[in-house]
Parts: C-alpha cells; sequence; structure tokens
C-alpha cells in the first residue's frame, strides 16, 4: 500500500560524474570569488567564452544558474522578488529568478557546492544573440557592483550570414580585449586563444555525437537526459574535463546501442521538443513521456550548443560564426528547413511545442511555423503553454491531456 | 441481460455518465455537478444511470475521460477529452467534422477525417476566457444564475461589446458598462460574443462544424452567435452536454470487444 509506483526514467551512469565536474566546476569558481586568487568573468551560455577563458577568468554563467533556481522550483520564491523591485513578471524569468536569489540571497548553489552565494563578476560579458533580456540582466549586476559591462550586439532573424554582418562580430570581439586585458591583468595571447577553441571544437564535436545518437532506434538517451548531460558542453566547454566526459557518456551510449538498451522502454513514439524545458517539472515530464512508450528524442535547444564553426583557422571567425549561426539568431525560413532535416534525422513522428510565457526567443509557435511544418511534413504537433522558470504560468492538467492526445492521435493513425 | 459499457467524463464543472448497449445505442444519461470527491461522483453518476436504465449487472467495461479520469477507480482504462469529444462527435455525425467543445474549463476544436481520425486539435491557452468559467463569472458580477443568461443573450436588441481577453479584465469592463446605463440583455450578449471570439481565434474552423459541451447545451444562443459569426450552418449533435462521456462509452465498447 501507499508504494510509490516504480520510475520509468533510466539512470545513466557517468551522471556521477558530471555531478563530480560540476562541482568542482562551482567550488573553484566560489574559492577564487572568497579569495579574489582568481578573476571571474559572467558570461551568456551563447557568448564569448573562449576569449575569457584565454584571459585565464573563470567563467560563470547566469543562465546555468537560472536553470538550477527553476528545476530545484526555487524560482516560485524567487521571482516575486525581481517583480517588486520593478523586473517585470513578463520578462525572461531566468533574469527574475537570478535577481530574486540576489536579492533574497538564497541558491541552491549553497546547499549543493557550500558555496558562499552567487559569485561576484569581476567582469560581465553579453552577447545579444539570444535575446535583449540578458544585457539588461548584466546591468543589474553592473549597478550593483559597478563592474564593467562589455558585449557583443547581434542582430537576430537573420536569414543568410553575409561577410558584413561576420566582420562586424569580430570587430566587436576585438573590441572587448582592452577591457578583459585590463581587468584580468593579462595581455591578450592568440596562442591560448587558439588552444581554448580547440579544445571547445572538440567538445562541440563530442557533444554533437551524443545528441546523434539519439537518431538510434531505440534512442539509448532522451531529451530530459540531454538537458541535464549538456551541463559541461555549457559551462566546461573549452576545457579538457568537458572533453573527457564527454568520451565517458559516448561509451555509455555506444553501449547501450550495443546491448539493444533503450533509454526509454518499449519506444513506440519519437518526438521533438521545440522550445526551453519546463526545468521544474522536467523530471515529471520525463516520467510521463517515459510510462506512454514516448521517447523525446531531439531538441532544438540541446542542440543550440554545438558550435561547428570554432573548427576553422582563425579564432575570431570562428566564434563570430559560432555564435551568429545558431538557431536561435535566424529566420523562420531558416527555423523551418532546420526543424524539417531535424525530423528526418531522428525519425519524428509527434513534436511539442513549448510556448514559454517569458522567452519570445525559444518559442518558435508564435508565427505560424506548428501549421506551416505540419502542413508540408504530415508530423502531429501539440503545443504547450508554460514557462521555463515560471511555473505560476504553467497548466499541468492541460499540458498532461495535450501529451497524452497526441500518443493517442499517433496510435489511431497507426 | 446483454452487456453494456460505461463513459465517465469529469469535467471542471460537471460530471456525465454515459451508458451504451452493444451497438453503441445510449441507455442512460446522467449529469451532476462534480464536487471535490470525483470517485464518489463518479461512482453515484454510474448507479442512478443504472437505475433509469433498469440495468442490475455492472458494466462490462468502463472508460473514464475528463480532467478527473484517474479518480474513477471502476474505469479500465483513461482517454483524453480530446479522443472522447473527437468519437462521441463522430458517432453522431458519421462524417468529417470540426467539433468546437466549450466545456468549463477549457475550449476545444478538433478536426476529424471522413473515417472519424483525428486530423488535429487545439485547446485553448490556460486562462479561462472564452470558458463556461468566464460565463459563470459574469453571471456572479451581474448578480445572476447562469440559466438565466441564455434567454438574456436572445433577447439582447444590441450588443455591448467587451474588448478584453481576460476574464478579470472583462469582470472590470462590466462595471463601467453598468455605471454608463448599458443593458443587461446587451452586456450578456456581449460576453457570449466574447466566448465565440475565444474559439474562432483557436483555429480554422473548416467544413462541417459541430458545437458540443455542457456551454452549448445550456446556452444555444451561442451556437446562434458562432453561426453567424462563421456564416454558416453549425450542427449540435443529440444530448451536446455528453458527447464525451459517449465517446469514453464507446471506447469501453470497443475496448472489451477486442
Ligand atoms: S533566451 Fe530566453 S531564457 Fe534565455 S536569457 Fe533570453 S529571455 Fe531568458
Amino acid at each position: 500500500m501507499g508504494d510509490k509506483p516504480a520510475s520509468a526514467i533510466k539512470k545513466i551512469e557517468a551522471t556521477g560524474l558530471m555531478r563530480k565536474l560540476m562541482g568542482a566546476y562551482f567550488q573553484e569558481i566560489d574559492q577564487a570569488a572568497r579569495t579574489g586568487d582568481r578573476k571571474i568573468a559572467w558570461c551568456t551560455s551563447v557568448g564569448p567564452a573562449e576569449l575569457l577563458r584565454s584571459f585565464g577568468f573563470l567563467v560563470y554563467f547566469p543562465e546555468n544558474h537560472g536553470a538550477v533556481l527553476g528545476s530545484s522550483r526555487l524560482a516560485q520564491e524567487l521571482i516575486p522578488a525581481a517583480n517588486a523591485r520593478g523586473y517585470s513578471p513578463d520578462i525572461c524569468s531566468y533574469l527574475t529568478s537570478d535577481v530574486g536569489s540576489y536579492i533574497k540571497q538564497q541558491t541552491p548553489l549553497i546547499q549543493a557546492f557550500g558555496m558562499a552565494g552567487i559569485p561576484k563578476a569581476d567582469v560581465l560579458v553579453y552577447n545579444t544573440n539570444q535575446c535583449r533580456d540578458v544585457q539588461d540582466w548584466f546591468a543589474f549586476y553592473q549597478r550593483e557592483w559597478n563592474v564593467p559591462l562589455i558585449g557583443i550586439d547581434t542582430q537576430r532573424g537573420l536569414g543568410d550570414i553575409t561577410r558584413d554582418h561576420l566582420d562586424g562580430l569580430i570587430a566587436q570581439h576585438k573590441a572587448l580585449i582592452p577591457t578583459l586585458e585590463e581587468v584580468s591583468g593579462r595581455t591578450f595571447d592568440l596562442d591560448r586563444l587558439k588552444e581554448v577553441v580547440a579544445s571547445s571544437y572538440r567538445c562541440t564535436l563530442l557533444w554533437k555525437k551524443v545528441l546523434h545518437l539519439a537518431a538510434h532506434v531505440p534512442s539509448p538517451i532522451t531529451f530530459f537526459d540531454s538537458t541535464i548531460h549538456m551541463g559541461p558542453a555549457v559551462v566546461l566547454r573549452g576545457t579538457p574535463e568537458a572533453e573527457q566526459y564527454y568520451a565517458v557518456l559516448i561509451a555509455e551510449l555506444e553501449q547501450r546501442i550495443a546491448d539493444g538498451v533503450a533509454a526509454v522502454d518499449g519506444e513506440r513514439h519519437r518526438y521533438y521538443w521545440e522550445g526551453m524545458p519546463v526545468w521544474g517539472k522536467l523530471r515529471d515530464h520525463a516520467e510521463m513521456f517515459a510510462s506512454e512508450g514516448a521517447c523525446v528524442t531531439a531538441s532544438t535547444y540541446c542542440n543550440s550548443w554545438i558550435f561547428e564553426p570554432l573548427g576553422c583557422d582563425d579564432p575570431f571567425e570562428g566564434m563570430a560564426r559560432s555564435y551568429t549561426e545558431l538557431f536561435i539568431v535566424r529566420s523562420e525560413d531558416f527555423k523551418e528547413q532546420y526543424l524539417k532535416t531535424m525530423f528526418k534525422t531522428y525519425g519524428i513522428d509527434g513534436m511539442i511545442y513549448h510556448d514559454a510565457k517569458t522567452c519570445p526567443n525559444n518559442s518558435n509557435c508564435r508565427y505560424g511555423m506548428p501549421q506551416r511544418l505540419n502542413r508540408e511534413t504530415g508530423v502531429p504537433y501539440v503545443t504547450i503553454n508554460g514557462d521555463l522558470n515560471d511555473l505560476r504560468l504553467y497548466s499541468e492538467e492541460q499540458a498532461r491531456t495535450q501529451f497524452e492526445a497526441l500518443g493517442e492521435q499517433l496510435r489511431e493513425g497507426a | 441481460m446483454s452487456a453494456f459499457f460505461c463513459g465517465v467524463d469529469i469535467g471542471a464543472s460537471a460530471t456525465k455518465v454515459v451508458l451504451v448497449d452493444g451497438d453503441g445505442n445510449a441507455l442512460a444519461r446522467v449529469v451532476r455537478p462534480s464536487g471535490v470527491d470525483y470517485a464518489a461522483t463518479a461512482s453515484n453518476c454510474l448507479k442512478l444511470a443504472m437505475q433509469d436504465a433498469g440495468l442490475v449487472d455492472q458494466p462490462a467495461f468502463t472508460v473514464s475521460t475528463g480532467y478527473g479520469r484517474e479518480n474513477v477507480d471502476f474505469a479500465g482504462e483513461t482517454r483524453t477529452e480530446i479522443h472522447c469529444h473527437g468519437l462521441g462527435c463522430f458517432h453522431l455525425v458519421g462524417r468529417a467534422v470540426t467539433v468546437i467543445d466549450i466545456g468549463g474549463q477549457d475550449n476545444k476544436v478538433i478536426h476529424l477525417g471522413d473515417d472519424g481520425r483525428r486530423l488535429e486539435f487545439k485547446m485553448n491557452r490556460k486562462c479561462a476566457a472564452g470558458t463556461g468559467a468566464f460565463i459563470e463569472e459574469v453571471a456572479l458580477r451581474l448578480g445572476l444564475q447562469v440559466g438565466e443568461l441564455d434567454a438574456l443573450a436572445g433577447a439582447a436588441d444590441r450588443t455591448v461589446k467587451l474588448g478584453s481577453f481576460c476574464t478579470v479584465f472583462s469582470k472590470t469592463e462590466i462595471l463601467s458598462h453598468l455605471r454608463n446605463g448599458e443593458p443587461v440583455e446587451g452586456i450578456v450578449r456581449g460576453a457570449f460574443e466574447s466566448v465565440v471570439e475565444r474559439i474562432v481565434e483557436m483555429d480554422p474552423l473548416d467544413g462541417l462544424v459541430a458545437a458540443t459541451g455542457g456551454v452549448v447545451a445550456h446556452n444555444p444562443t451561442i451556437v446562434e452567435i458562432i453561426k453567424a459569426r462563421i456564416g454558416r450552418e453549425v450542427i449540435v449533435p443529440e444530448a451536446p452536454q455528453f458527447t464525451g462521456a459517449l465517446g469514453a462509452a464507446l471506447t469501453a465498447r470497443s475496448l472489451a470487444s477486442n
């Protein structure tokens, strides 16, 4: 009586190693924040992390913290504190969670990694390739700490990317150097930058391989696993640790394939997740789909940390292209083509759009995409209304009904 | 006594039970407020339905649907409202149809093909604007019973438009209309039209259109407004409040025969 049903989620063994790596990463930053022995740069998640690392900065990614606040559901208590300070409930809930966390001095990083709190930045570096919110987010801390705020302003909604775009972006990357030299106390070192970019590139190829293994039927990994295991590709890219980690993860997933082990037992549907995860419901969603025999095999979100142009000879060209060729920066037409290719690659038979109230930038269902793609590919879809972090904007019942109805529709059509 | 099959639809406001025979004919229909104890309400509805139909044995199989579908302990399986409303409506209409279901808490638009297969569906966004809950709020604000609204909307000689998406804002708008001396009939009609607007903007209403759900059952004027809005005939299948429960009962029948 009262026994909880067994979880349908299959644990990935490498998770332990990943948690250790992430722990070491946070502890190193905490040590620097406490002692000042190394400089800390804050960076947006698809920002110029390689350039920062080449100066010896420890790089901290507040969006990663946003996701931690969402997953722990602490965001619910923190967002109102930011709202009360004039940060609207309609803007990025990573921003409002993180700013609320700073105001209330509450973060799971304290309990999980023994950190003193949010680590103070010596410099704040953004790229508006993903949205404008990041700039305003970092500006909050600039005012709090009176530290330099620098960044790259990327045009958005791009179809073709031209030489002019790239030249402008390269110039913007280079324009960051004087401030970074001043804050770090080091001179820019092109060879060091090349090394970091090369490492980041190797990490990208490994991460790409991880995601690509999901093309196998049945898939050895789900989107929900990938959102966790992408941690090193986000925060540790450009370090040997990230490369080592993905080699271990790939070996485990390849073993699953060799042994015929699926991430979801009896995989009968393969879904694509378009948009952000609902972080506070990640586990529930993973359970829900797995118990239905549905594997969410691929997503734009996890693929957004693949930066293949980093492989080109000139590291500035590589960074400029990598951080501009991204899905989130591109036009609707580009996105549509991209999604069609993904459907084919991953053998997708159902599509889930997450319309995240506070992130229009990652909600790709607002300009007729679901209807167009459905007409062209015949792949059925559902759109759930929700949010990345603000669960006040999410209706469990409506989402569940839509997920189930999608599965029913596929089975009826079978 | 030949076997019969049971469909239970536990919605946000009302629980509906339909019993069908082996040919899919409805033997009984019962509706009661869902209340707070879904399981008890469902059992009670089944009991009443069996009494109505003079049945003694238990149903051969039961399928539950609706928000409370997981709470029906005598159901062998659950299906979503989308599935059940689609199936129930197709059973009655028998051809390709676009189903509009206006429920207590949400709206659905379901497109069914010639063979009854679901082609596409939409649910409203999570806000209650345009649903039965909205109409209840409007009644409350105007100091009326929900049952009085339809006659008022039908009697209105003009519409007092409500411009807002939001239930709360609409209530404020109603206050200002009352202050300005606008007629209650016109305001109620404005509320009904706003319900229809929320539906029309959900999805294209192609081909044959059928309207179902409790709101439709109790407010025929809404159907008239939909017709006027889309400029086409809208059919209302028999017992429109029970379409979901009928679909559940028909699912029970086919599961039992498999
Ligand atoms: S892309 Fe969206 S989630 Fe990410 S920082 Fe910008 S608004 Fe927030």
